[in-house]
């Protein structure tokens, strides 16, 4: 089982990849939108790119209002 | 016309195969512009059919597939007219489109939509036309109506039905969640996984594999298989007709097209 620290640091793994984005600059507590600058089907783009890596469905009602890294990662956490 | 190119769409015909592609920026959404070039298509079918074995549709659109109907316009459009006006111009919108996918759901070409990015709302239902779905796997398939308060107006929901399982239709329907192109795949609405960008790739090898067959046969065993649930699909239109005008969808859809902000308003 990953810890919230390990799933946390997947998703900003895997945020910086896919935008390319320097991870040093990423923080768990970011609001992705505004850091990364995206808009919502960009969003949505994650969203798959993280069902995808964690083998996990993420309803969007789930994650409806998140927009920051740490609550995705509990989010994600919840269905591990 | 064995190419065209329209101000949505455009398409070809090469080795028995015809290329159709959306390309309406910014994420194909679907109004009148489109009906139009789709009825294009569908008068040029005739001709096309007699000379093809299968069509591919896909999208040249980096979002997507298609993100569904034209709601701003839909929205504007029904501003601009009395209630009863209004609701005339969407009941004929409906007949319009679905007269176009009914016969691109029944053509005896095989067809394949090559999916990539958003496949929601009526770009699905186009996507549920085709026989095949090939999907990249970052696409992501979806009906968000009853979010704003309205169900599936393309045909969505009967050619869901007809296609998979009831639970799987509600499931879909009922939440307005999205699903990725892997659970897709898991309940036998993807037919093929495609890593990403290779789904074009993939519905041409397929495409080419059924221009391998009899063409009589192909229809044969096409018109079989997939009967066209023509009283569902008039239903729908009527449902979609009853709940439209109401004020509560009229202020969703307001809220809709008002938004500036990254969160779509989607309930």
């Amino acid at each position: 089982m990953k810890t919230i620290e390990q799933t946390t640091d997947e998703i900003l793994n895997l945020a910086a990849t896919h935008f390319k984005f320097p991870r040093a600059e990423l923080q768990a507590g970011d609001d992705f939108y505004k850091k990364l600058g995206i808009d919502s089907l960009q969003a949505l783009e994650l969203l798959t790119r993280l069902e995808n890596h964690f083998g996990v469905e993420l309803p969007d009602y789930e994650v409806q209002g998140v927009s920051d890294f740490h609550t995705l990662a509990e989010r994600i956490q919840a269905r591990l | 016309m064995d190419n065209y190119k329209g101000k949505t769409l455009s398409w070809r015909l090469s080795d028995g195969v015809v290329e159709l592609a959306l390309n309406r920026p910014s994420a194909n959404e679907i109004g009148l512009a489109m009906l139009e070039d789709l009825e294009r298509l569908a008068a040029s079918l005739p001709e096309l059919e007699s000379k093809a074995s299968a069509l591919i549709l896909f999208s040249e659109q980096k979002a997507g597939f298609s993100a569904g109907a034209d709601l701003r316009e839909l929205f504007e459009g029904a501003q601009q007219m009395d209630a009863s006006s209004a609701a005339k111009g969407v009941r004929a919108f409906l007949n319009r489109i679905h007269a176009v996918l009914n016969r691109l759901d029944t053509s005896p070409l095989t067809t394949i939509a090559a999916v990539h990015g958003v496949c929601f709302g009526g770009g699905f239902e186009l996507a549920l036309v085709c026989d095949l779905i090939i999907a990249d796997k970052m696409a992501r398939f979806c009906f968000p109506e009853l979010r704003l308060g309205l169900i599936p107006g393309f045909g969505g929901i009967p050619r869901l039905k007809r296609d998979i399982g009831n639970a799987v239709v509600r499931d879909l329907l009922l939440t307005g969640r999205s699903i990725n192109a892997t659970k897709a795949l898991s309940v036998g609405l993807v037919s093929q996984l495609a890593a990403e960008g290779e789904a074009l790739r993939l519905a041409r090898s397929t495409a080419a594999q059924t221009t391998k067959f009899d063409r009589t046969t192909a229809a044969a065993a096409k018109r079989f298989i997939k009967p066209l649930p023509a009283e569902e699909l008039r239903r729908e239109i009527d449902i979609f007709c009853e709940l439209f005008m109401r004020p509560a969808v009229m202020d969703g859809l307001r809220k809709f097209v008002e938004n500036a902000g990254p969160h779509p308003y989607l309930p």
